[in-house]
């Protein structure tokens, strides 16, 4: 009863901290709520999340993909009404307006279809499969109308071309790994594809990614854009003479202890400029010399090309950045200057702070009004462009309490806990996953027990946790480790520390995309599980227990919780004892082995068991090992 | 020695003394590249016509040639190997997909990925052949086929384990929504119906000899180096002749009744049901389904020539000015009506001549 006190009255502060922000506080049903009776309302079911947002070419509506509530919401752009809450399917994660506005294409990334949205009837007129996690859309459109249909498939890592007519895919084409957000130019020529993860690259060195640049007419990949040292990049967007790109990312500095966060930096926040108007590819910090604003996610850019906006999910603001003098920064600084966090003082003109964990915004089709969804506290941020002043903020309907969960999510993702604000759980752990790096975390020298970024999915009873099996349940894990290792600054309440920890164990499996739908394993899967469960070798000798792949890897979660030396350690690592990962969704997580040295599942085998000791595998053929990582990536 | 070139010469002479008019058969002015004008190496083991790009796998880098430059892949930009063996074009996505010495890699809009035995199901890494098939590459490997499936990143193996190959050493593989076709080095021709997944294989009903007792009843000979299936016939290639093969018939190439310049074949492509393109350790030869012509610097004296046989066996040289780099043909591939060809010495465009 004390915790939900306690609970309700951080609610409430952080609601009034909002209000500074929101000087007229409008609900969602149009009426306008003091912020009391807002933290006060408590209503069933879930919350909004809103995380894009786009508006009808008209500037009428304003419709607001509503994440946790599987809705696209669509309001009254002037007053912030909901004129309907359209139920589409599962996690929806990015959406697109045709040009005509009459359809709105919703990727549902949990249950791999797309909604297609009549907008004048506002309701779901077709739902079409298509591939693993569809995370973001664009609609390519000739002599008005809608041809094709590009889907960012984060798990395949590719894109897929759909008719836009009756939603056949025509093709897939190789992308970055984790393709995730489109953008198209604005001749409609060019796709442009960002994605989450960087590309799979030598263990322990830079991250590379790319952004995959498509012949939108051809269906074509036609050039792969470096972004070299980068690593989670998120919304591109250009100027409407197309003559200016930006895309928003994350620089992380994950080669050197992380320890070290209050003499350097684990991440730079920063954006990436291109096209004609720079004549090059630039990459800008955002952050200041000792005030980080981190996960940079929404980009805009003001019609008249004079400023640009981007949202800061673990700052809760706004950057705006005055296009001319970062131009003229530019033009004098032809040297890199990601690192040089003074640079900014020289471009960035404003901080405008609004909701919780800001992500996707659009602006007025004047340039006038910059809206902002604000996905932990299910408002949208109205902002002046002129004054650069948070003017209103719509209230989206839903619970009004702030649960423990959402306030662990909250937690999660706010990178306020660290010094200077440098980063949060989730700049690692990218929508609340993983982020595809190896890192050096602690103040043990460099290069020494270097760890691979394990998925965080349906933890429990998968503890203990750290790569050694050093900490025994979650809260030590992101207690006392995380603030002293980690933050180097303040440290969590209790409270708030049970309410992360929480959060972090509520995270769900997502479905497994390598099962099939009637949960049937294919004949190779079949064969892969036999040799996952074998107690004899193919010479007919027992394989002794604890070198019998399902003794380790036992259990519904693929662990049985114990450390075990098998022989993958290296000398840099303190311990010789590793604990046994959890396998589910292994498919997606790659790099593998505590340090990540293996870049694929078969490298496990083929490069890292000379002796047998993780398992007995020597024996195998090729056939076996493939049939045995297919029976694997189901789990 | 003398006996083998005087052969040819009296039909010449035999064709000039009666005046017969030769066939027309396609002409083409050869340019040819090699290290000293942009080829990474000289050694070229493979071509692709991709559009107005030109790949060609060397033993020493994978090369393309646009806007009149070469560009060189190597390991350094991820190639699996330096010695590219074979190349195959996605029509849908425009990758390119090139077997090497040292894996399988896909080239896709400058980004290198590379499979290989250790790091992916591929079987193994000297990988010989591959061909594209809707979102399947198939590949011929030195210890037997694989197929990849570009959607669901599953490999699948084919062996002696599951399918009626004997030796596993596949040197080419010819894939289409309809059926799948490996050339086996010493254990002949595997098919793979893909509507029924039953496998078949085609051997020389002579066996492992190299003589020829039962000519067009069946394969030519057991070491197939090559195979194209185009319009639902199989062309394959073998180092004692070619065959082709029609799902009920066969009909076998041999120098003595044919106008192959070798029986030693290193690949074949089929144009269509009826013509075929045919790379020899001396020469190039193309079949119009009558006549033959060759093409190939001279074996004794190196100049450009192009002789053509018609079918009743008579063989009219045709002077030329120009010839594909070397005789030790190596592949070939079709931009339009032009030719170019992979040789030993050499990348070769034939430019077609009215």
């Amino acid at each position: 009863m004390r915790r939900l006190g306690s609970a309700l009255a951080a609610a409430a502060a952080l609601l009034l901290v909002c209000a500074a922000w929101s000087p007229d506080k409008v609900s969602a049903g149009g009426q306008r709520q003091d912020n009391a009776a807002a933290a006060s309302t408590e209503q069933e079911g879930d919350y909004a999340s809103p995380l894009e947002l786009a508006l009808s070419p008209d500037g009428t509506r304003l419709y607001v993909l509503c994440q946790q509530a599987n809705q696209v919401r669509v309001l009254d752009a002037a007053t912030g009404r909901t004129l309907k809450s359209i139920d589409v399917g599962h996690m929806p994660r990015g959406f697109a307006l045709a040009s005509a506005g009459d359809r709105l294409y919703v990727a549902n990334s949990w249950d791999d279809t797309i909604s297609v949205i009549d907008t004048p009837a506002l309701k779901v007129v077709a739902t079409w499969p298509v591939a693993a996690e569809p995370s973001s859309v664009a609609v390519q459109t000739a002599a008005g109308s809608a041809k094709l249909l590009y889907v960012a498939n984060r798990i395949s890592n590719d894109v897929a071309v759909l008719d836009a007519a009756t939603g056949s895919e025509r093709k897939r084409l190789v992308a970055g790994r984790g393709a995730s957000y489109l953008a198209l130019s604005p001749d409609g020529k060019r796709l442009f594809v960002t994605h989450v993860y960087p590309n799979p690259g030598t263990q322990r060195a830079a991250p590379e990614s790319e952004i995959t640049v498509i012949d939108a007419r051809a269906a074509r990949v036609i050039d792969r854009m470096p972004l070299d040292s980068i690593a989670g990049v998120f919304h591109v967007a250009f100027s409407p003479d197309g003559r200016m790109g930006v895309v928003a990312h994350l620089h992380p500095k994950n080669l050197v202890p992380l320890a070290h966060v209050e003499h350097g930096w684990a991440f730079v926040d920063t954006v990436t400029v291109f096209g004609t108007d720079f004549g090059r590819a630039v990459e800008v910090p955002l952050d200041e010399l000792d005030r980080y604003f981190a996960m940079p996610f929404g980009v805009a850019i003001a019609p008249d090309k004079s400023r640009i906006y981007i949202t800061h999910g673990g700052s809760d603001c706004v950057t705006v950045i005055d296009v001319p003098r970062l131009m003229h920064f530019v033009r004098a600084h032809p040297g890199p200057f990601a690192q040089d966090l003074s640079a900014s003082a020289n471009y960035v003109s404003a901080r405008i702070g609004v909701g919780r964990n800001p992500r996707g915004l659009v602006l007025s089709r004047d340039g006038r009004w910059l809206f902002v969804a604000n996905r932990l506290d299910d408002t949208i941020s109205v902002i002046d462009a002129r004054t650069d002043r948070v003017v209103r903020t719509f209230v989206l309907e839903g619970p009004r309490k702030i649960s423990p969960l959402r306030h662990g999510e909250q937690t999660f993702y706010i990178a306020r806990f660290a010094f200077q604000g440098q980063f949060g759980c989730a700049n690692c752990h990218i929508d609340s996953t993983f982020d595809g790096l190896t890192w050096d975390l602690e103040p043990d020298g460099f290069g020494v027990d270097i760890v691979d970024n394990r998925l965080l999915e349906d933890l429990r009873g998968t503890e203990p946790f750290k790569w050694n099996g050093g900490n025994p349940n979650i809260p030590t894990e992101c207690g006392v480790r995380t603030e002293k290792y980690f933050w180097r600054s303040q440290n969590y309440d209790d409270l708030t520390l049970a309410d992360l920890s929480m959060y972090v164990l509520s995270i769900p499996q997502r479905p497994n995309r390598w099962r099939q739908p009637d949960g049937q394993l294919s004949p190779a899967q079949e064969h892969g599980k036999a040799i996952f469960e074998r107690a004899i070798d193919k010479f007919g000798k027992p394989i002794p227990l604890e070198n019998r792949c399902s003794y380790c890897h036992s259990g519904p979660k693929g662990t049985n919780q114990k450390s075990f030396d098998v022989g993958t350690g290296k000398p840099t690592d303190r311990s010789g004892l590793l604990d046994t990962p959890q396998l589910m969704n292994i498919a997606l997580t790659a790099p593998y082995l505590h340090d990540g040295s293996a870049r694929s599942l078969e490298e496990i085998w083929t490069v890292f068991n000379p002796h047998d000791k993780h398992g007995r595998s020597n024996d195998l053929t090729k056939d076996d090992l493939n049939d045995l990582i297919e029976y694997l990536k189901t789990r | 020695m003398k006996q083998r070139l005087a052969m040819p010469m009296m039909l010449v002479l035999a064709c000039a003394a009666f005046g017969a008019q030769a066939p027309q058969m396609p002409r083409f002015r050869f340019e040819n590249f090699t290290t000293a004008n942009g080829l990474p190496d000289n050694h070229v083991f493979s071509v692709l016509v991709d559009g107005d790009r030109i790949w060609a796998g060397t033993e020493n880098g994978l090369a393309v040639y646009e806007n009149r430059q070469w560009k060189t892949y190597t390991t350094v930009n991820g190639l699996a190997h330096r010695a590219v063996l074979s190349l195959a074009l996605d029509r849908q996505t425009g990758d390119v997909w090139a077997g090497t010495m040292g894996g399988l890699s896909r080239i896709s809009a400058g980004r290198i990925d590379s499979f290989t035995q250790l790091n992916s199901g591929l079987s193994n890494n000297v990988v010989y052949g591959v061909s594209v098939e809707g979102d399947n590459v198939w590949v011929a490997t030195a210890a037997g086929g694989c197929r990849f499936n570009t959607r669901t990143n599953e490999w699948s193996l084919y062996n002696e384990r599951n399918t009626p190959m004997v030796e596993i050493w596949t040197y080419a593989v010819s894939a289409t929504p309809s059926k799948v076709y490996y050339a086996v080095w010493g254990s002949g021709l595997l098919e793979l119906d893909q509507k029924t997944g039953r496998w078949d294989k085609y051997d020389d009903p002579d066996g492992e000899n190299e003589i020829v007792l039962f000519k067009d009843q069946g394969l030519i000979h057991e070491i197939v180096t090559s195979v194209s299936y185009v319009d639902n016939i199989v062309w394959a290639a073998t180092y004692f002749g070619a065959s082709r093969y029609d799902g009920r018939y066969w009909h076998n190439f041999l120098t003595k009744d044919s106008g192959l310049p070798s029986n030693f074949l290193n690949y074949v492509k089929g144009v269509d049901a009826n013509h075929a393109w045919f790379c020899t350790d001396r020469g190039l030869a193309y079949y119009d389904g009558i006549n033959w012509a060759v093409y190939r610097p001279s074996v004794t004296t190196g100049q450009p020539e192009m002789t053509i046989r018609d079918a009743t066996g008579n063989v009219t040289p045709v002077a030329v000015t120009s010839a594909p780099a070397h005789n030790y043909v190596l592949g070939i591939d079709f931009q339009g009506q032009d030719i170019w060809v992979a040789t030993a010495k050499g990348l070769s465009h034939g430019i077609r001549q009215p």
